[in-house]
C-alpha cells in the first residue's frame, strides 16, 4: 500500500496537480514516524512513509498549509477524514487548496503498548499473520496484533472516508463500534466513584498541552489558557480543582465539535483516557438531539449551534443529575 | 536557611512624579528609610504588587543618590497599569540588583562620553549621567542627545532643563518627531540629528531606546566613523527569576538579566540575532 | 560486595522507611512507571523508567516560593520555607543520576536557590544499574555507563541479588544503615550480567550517537542551520519533551490569590511554548522555529558554552518515547551533525 501511496503523491507531483505532499516521515526505528511535508519525488522516495505506526492525524497541519501558495496534497486515513470536513466547516482550512486521497486503515499500532509487554531494543517489528514478529537485540518476540493496537483502533468509528477527491483502495463502512461501552460504565458508577475515577486519572496531567495543541478542533489563535489577559492562563495547576477544569474546560468548548479521532489520548505522555470525556459529550449529544457525527459533512448544522423546537430543555441537567 | 535571592523586600513609594502621558517616576525607600539596596548605574531590579505581576525594571537613580531609588515606568501592560493607579505611600516589593552596569568605574573612566537615547530608553542612562555629572572629573567630555516622539513625550524633562541644561560641563541636545508649537528646539528622528551633530569618534557612546532607533542610530554612528567597541547598550527581554536560571531571556548562552542587561556592540554581534 | 537476596526488597524498604520518606519506581494502572511513595504492598517497577524523571524530587513542577498579605497600602512578605525531612530516591537510573549534576550547575551556582538545595541536601539518592537498556536509550553518547550509575548508593542486580555500593559519604552512611540487611557475597553472576549489558550497549541502534558537532563553540554556525525550518516544521508546541526531559529547568513565577493571601508559586516553564518570551511590546521568538530552537540550541550548544563544554542531555531517550510526533534530540543532532 505504501508504494501506492507514494506513486499516487510522486504522480501528482509531476503533474502539477499538487505543489507540496503532507505525509508521514521515517525516524530512527520502525515506530517513530513524523508527519512532514514533501516537495519532491526525491524527498518522498528517500523518507515518506505509511505503515502501521503512521498514525498522526495530518488535517490539522493543513489549517497552516492552506494559508500558503499551492495546493497541497494530503493523505487521509477514515477518521482523518472527519477531522478534515469539520476543520472545512469551521472555514479553518481552504479545502480549494487540498487535494485529498484517502487511504485505507486496518487500525494503527501503539508503540507503548508493545513496550509495555516488556518488548524492549525493538530493531524492526513485522506483521505476520495476525501476529507481530519483532526483533529486538535480545533476541526475537512475537506479539498477538490486537494486543499491540491502538485503543483509539479498538474502538474505530468508522472505515468509511467522508471526503475524498481521490481513493486508494476500497472504501470501508462506518462501523457499529463499542466506543461507548467505556462511557456507559463510568454512567453507571456512583458520582462518587467517577469523581474517584477521574481524579486519579487527571491527577496525572503534567499540564504539557499536548492534547490541546495536537486536537483538530483546538485551532484558536490564542487559547484562553495561552493569554495572560485571560486571567486563568497558566502552566501548572495553582490547585487541584484547576487540574480538573482545564479537561473539562477544554471538553466543553469542542464538545459538539470533536470528531473523535482520539488524538488526545494518543499523544497524552500521562496515558488519560482524555477521549472519554468527549466520548461522553457525543454519546449525550446523540441521546439528546438525535445522532449526530461530528465532521461526517460540511453543510448540516450542529446541535449545539442549532435550535429545533424539539430540542430538550435546560431541565434535562437536573433530572440527569438525580441519581 | 539563607536570605533566598526570589524572596522580595517591601519598597515604600514616597513619591510619583507625572514625566510624560505614560511615563511617572516612582521614589523608592526602603520602610525603614534609606534606600532598600545598593546598586551601579545600569542595574535592574525586580518590582511586583503580589498577586498582579513581576516585572524587571532599570534603575533610573544614580547610586550617589543616598536617598531613594527611582523607577521611570512606561504605562504599556497589567502590572505598569496597576504601577501607575499608585498612589504615595503605598508598598511594593523590590528585589535586586540584577545584571551587570554600565563600566562607570573601568572603560568609561577618563572618556569622552556621549549618551544617546529614544524615549524611555532615558530611563537607564539617566543613571549613569547623574553618576557621571557626581562624579565629573573622572570623565571627559560629556554630550547628551535625547528625543521623543513630542515635548510632552520627553522623560525627566524638568530635570533636563533645570539641572543638565544649565550644568556647564556637559552639553544637551533635544529633539522632537514631529514640530508643535511650544517647541522652539530640534525637529526630527535621533538617528538623524546624531549625523547632523556629528559628533566626535573619540567619544564612548551609550544608547538606549526603541529597537529600531537603535539599529538606525547604529548605523549613523557607523557611518560617522565609530566602531561597534565604542558603543554600548542595554537590552530588554522577558525575565522572571533575574539570575540566570528561570531560562527565558537569554541571547544565544548569555542570559540579559546576568550577563547582560548592558552589553558592547561588538559582543552583541557575535550572538545569535534573536531579541 | 554487600548484597540482600532480591526477595527480600520488601525488607529493605521497609527498613529504609522506618527513618525517613522511601520513594521508588512503581507501576501505575495504566502500565507506566512513576516515582510513588513506598508503603506496605508497593513493588518495585520492571520498567526501564518513568514517565516523568527524578528531577521533580529537587525541583518539583509546582512549588511555592513566598506568601504575601496584603492590607491597605502595606504588604507583608511571609518566608514559608522549611527545611525539608530526609528522603530516600531509590532506583534511579544513571541517566537521571547525571541530570542532577547539570541541574546543579543551574539551581546550585551563585545566587544558590535554596528551595532546590534545600532538597537537595535532604534526599539521598540511590540508583540501580541497568540490565535492559532500550532502543531508545543514549545515555553512553554522554560518557554515561548505565551498569554503573552515579548517586549516592548505587544498586546493581543479577536478576537474583541486589548489590549495593556507597559511592560518596551520604551514601555510606544509607549503606550502613541498612547493611545490617545485607551480606557479604560473591560477584561473579553480576559480573556476567553487567558483561552482557555492556555488549548489549554497544549493538543498540543508537550505540554510535556523536556528540562532536555540538558544544559551545559551534553556536553560530548550528544557530543559522537551514535545518531547523525542516526539523520544527511538524512540532506542536506542546511541553512534552520539557516536561519529561531530566535536564529541563526553565520555570515561570506566577501568584495565586487565595483570598487570604497571595502564594507565589514557580512553575515548569517550556521553552516551547508560544508565551514563554512574549512581552508587553514585541516577542523576540515568534515562531514554533525559533522556540523549537532554542530548546536543543540549549542543551547542545548554550548550556556546554557555560559550563566547560558539558552537554545538557542525558540519553534518557524519554522524549524518544514521548513526542506526539516523534521529534526529538537525537533527530535534531543527527541532522545537525550531516550538514
Amino acid at each position: 500500500m505504501q508504494e501506492a501511496i507514494i506513486n499516487k503523491a510522486k504522480e501528482l507531483l509531476a503533474d502539477g496537480r499538487v505543489d507540496r505532499v503532507i505525509g508521514w516521515k521515517k525516524g530512527e526505528f520502525s515506530y517513530d514516524i513524523t508527519p512532514a511535508v514533501f516537495e519532491t519525488a526525491e524527498e518522498i522516495d528517500a523518507e515518506f512513509v505509511c505503515n502501521d505506526f503512521t498514525s498522526a492525524n495530518v488535517s490539522k497541519y493543513l489549517v497552516k498549509e492552506t494559508k500558503k501558495d499551492g495546493t497541497v496534497l494530503a493523505f487521509l486515513k477514515p477518521c482523518d477524514t472527519y477531522s478534515f470536513n469539520q476543520l472545512v466547516k469551521e472555514h479553518r482550512i481552504d479545502a480549494s487548496k487540498v487535494y485529498t486521497v484517502g487511504i485505507p486503515c486496518d487500525g494503527k499500532l501503539d508503540p507503548e503498548k508493545i513496550k509495555q509487554k516488556g518488548i524492549s531494543g525493538i530493531r524492526s517489528i513485522e506483521k505476520d499473520g495476525d501476529m507481530l514478529k519483532i526483533d529486538t537485540v535480545y533476541g526475537d518476540e512475537t506479539l498477538k496484533i490486537s494486543d499491540a493496537m491502538s485503543e483509539r483502533c479498538l474502538s474505530c468509528k468508522s472505515r468509511k472516508h467522508v471526503c475524498y477527491d481521490e481513493l486508494i483502495g476500497e472504501d470501508g463502512d462506518v462501523i457499529s463500534s463499542n466506543r461507548f461501552d467505556m462511557v456507559e460504565q463510568l454512567e453507571n458508577m456512583s458520582a462518587q466513584e467517577r469523581y474517584d475515577f477521574w481524579r486519579s486519572q487527571l491527577s496525572k496531567c503534567i499540564r504539557c498541552n499536548a492534547c490541546r495543541n495536537v486536537c483538530p478542533a483546538c485551532t484558536c489563535e490564542k487559547c484562553v489558557f495561552d493569554n495572560d489577559d485571560s486571567g486563568i492562563s497558566n502552566k501548572a495547576a495553582a490547585d487541584s480543582f484547576e487540574e480538573n477544569m482545564f479537561h473539562v474546560i477544554r471538553a466543553f468548548h469542542v464538545a459538539g465539535r470533536c470528531t473523535d479521532c482520539g488524538e488526545c489520548s494518543r499523544v497524552c505522555p500521562q496515558n488519560i483516557p482524555l477521549h472519554l470525556l468527549n466520548r461522553k459529550f457525543i454519546k449525550d449529544i446523540n441521546s439528546l438531539y438525535g445522532e449526530y457525527q461530528a465532521g461526517a459533512d460540511t453543510d448540516s448544522r450542529a446541535p449545539l449551534t442549532d435550535y429545533k423546537q424539539s430540542d430538550c430543555e435546560a431541565s434535562v441537567v437536573h433530572e440527569r443529575g438525580v441519581e | 536557611m539563607n536570605n533566598d535571592t526570589l524572596i522580595p523586600h517591601i519598597g515604600v513609594v514616597t513619591d510619583i512624579r507625572i514625566d510624560t502621558p505614560d511615563v511617572k517616576t516612582f521614589r523608592v525607600i526602603s520602610p525603614e528609610g534609606g534606600k532598600v539596596f545598593e546598586h551601579m548605574p545600569g542595574q535592574c531590579a525586580m518590582l511586583s504588587i503580589p498577586g498582579v505581576g513581576e516585572a524587571m525594571f532599570s534603575i533610573t537613580s544614580s547610586p550617589t543618590n543616598k536617598d531613594f531609588m527611582e523607577f521611570s515606568i512606561k504605562k504599556c501592560g497589567c502590572l505598569t497599569n496597576w504601577l501607575h493607579l499608585m498612589e504615595t505611600g503605598q508598598q511594593i516589593t523590590i528585589r535586586g540588583p540584577y545584571g551587570n552596569a554600565f563600566p562607570v568605574e573601568t572603560e568609561l573612566k577618563g572618556k569622552d562620553l556621549l549618551f544617546i537615547a529614544g524615549g524611555i530608553g532615558l530611563a537607564p542612562l539617566r543613571s549613569v549621567i547623574n553618576y557621571v555629572r557626581d562624579n565629573r572629573e573622572n570623565y571627559g567630555d560629556v554630550q547628551i542627545i535625547y528625543g521623543s516622539r513630542s515635548k510632552q513625550d520627553l522623560v525627566d524633562y524638568d530635570e533636563i532643563l533645570n539641572e543638565w541644561m544649565n550644568d556647564p560641563n556637559i552639553s544637551v541636545n533635544l529633539t522632537i518627531d514631529n514640530a508643535q508649537d511650544d517647541w522652539d528646539g530640534h525637529v526630527g528622528f535621533v538617528p538623524n540629528f546624531v549625523t547632523e551633530l556629528n559628533p566626535s569618534t573619540s567619544r564612548t557612546v551609550l544608547v538606549c531606546g526603541p529597537p529600531i532607533m537603535i539599529k538606525f542610530t547604529l548605523n549613523a554612528l557607523k557611518a560617522l566613523g565609530f566602531e561597534e567597541t565604542q558603543v554600548y547598550t542595554t537590552m530588554e527581554l522577558r525575565m522572571k527569576c533575574g539570575v540566570g536560571k528561570c531560562g527565558r531571556c537569554n541571547i544565544g548562552n548569555k542570559y540579559v538579566c546576568k550577563d547582560g542587561p548592558v552589553f558592547r556592540y561588538d559582543q552583541l554581534g557575535e550572538l545569535p540575532d534573536e531579541y | 560486595m554487600l548484597r540482600i537476596s532480591l526477595d527480600k526488597l520488601d525488607t529493605l524498604f521497609a527498613k529504609i522507611a522506618e527513618k525517613q520518606k522511601l520513594y521508588i519506581p512503581s507501576d501505575r494502572e495504566d502500565g507506566s512507571a512513576e516515582y510513588m511513595e513506598w508503603s506496605e504492598g508497593r513493588k518495585l517497577s520492571n520498567a526501564l523508567n518513568t514517565v516523568r524523571s527524578a528531577k521533580e524530587f529537587f525541583f518539583p513542577q509546582t512549588e511555592s516560593l513566598v506568601d504575601f498579605k496584603l492590607s491597605g497600602k502595606n504588604i507583608e512578605v511571609i518566608d514559608i520555607r522549611k527545611e525539608t525531612e530526609d528522603f530516600v530516591v531509590f532506583g534511579v537510573r544513571a541517566c537521571d543520576a547525571r541530570s542532577f549534576g547539570i541541574l546543579d550547575k543551574v539551581f546550585l551556582s551563585d545566587p544558590v536557590d535554596s528551595y532546590y538545595q534545600n532538597r537537595r541536601n535532604h534526599g539521598t539518592i540511590v540508583t540501580m544499574a541497568c540490565t535492559r537498556p532500550s532502543e531508545t536509550c543514549f545515555c553512553t553518547a554522554f560518557g554515561i555507563d548505565p551498569t554503573a550509575p552515579e548517586g549516592d548508593a548505587a544498586c546493581f542486580t543479577d536478576g537474583s541479588f541486589l548489590y549495593i555500593k556507597a559511592n560518596n559519604d551520604r551514601g555510606e552512611a544509607f549503606v550502613s544503615s541498612v547493611s545490617s540487611l545485607f551480606e557479604d557475597g560473591d560477584t561473579a553472576e553480576l559480573e556476567k550480567v553487567q558483561a552482557k549489558t555492556k555488549e548489549v550497549l554497544g549493538i543498540l541502534p543508537l550505540s554510535g550517537l556523536s556528540t562532536e558537532a555540538f558544544g559551545g563553540d559551534k553556536l553560530n554556525k548550528l544557530f543559522g542551520s537551514e535545518k531547523w525550518a525542516e526539523l520544527s516544521e511538524s512540532c506542536i508546541g506542546c511541553g512534552t519533551c520539557t516536561f519529561v526531559c531530566p535536564t529541563c529547568q526553565c520555570y515561570d513565577i506566577k501568584d495565586f490569590n487565595t483570598g487570604h493571601e497571595i502564594k507565589r508559586f514557580r512553575c515548569w516553564d517550556s521553552c516551547m511554548y508560544s508565551d514563554f518570551t512574549k512581552m508587553a511590546h514585541g516577542n523576540p521568538r515568534l515562531t514554533q522555529l525559533e522556540r523549537f530552537r532554542q530548546r536543543f540550541m540549549h542543551k547542545l550548544v548554550y548550556f556546554p558554552a557555560n559550563n566547560n563544554g558539558e552537554l545538557g542531555c542525558v540519553g534518557c531517550g524519554r522524549c524518544l518515547t514521548k513526542c506526539p510526533i516523534s521529534m526529538n534530540i537525537v533527530k535534531v543532532m543527527k541532522a545537525l551533525e550531516a550538514e
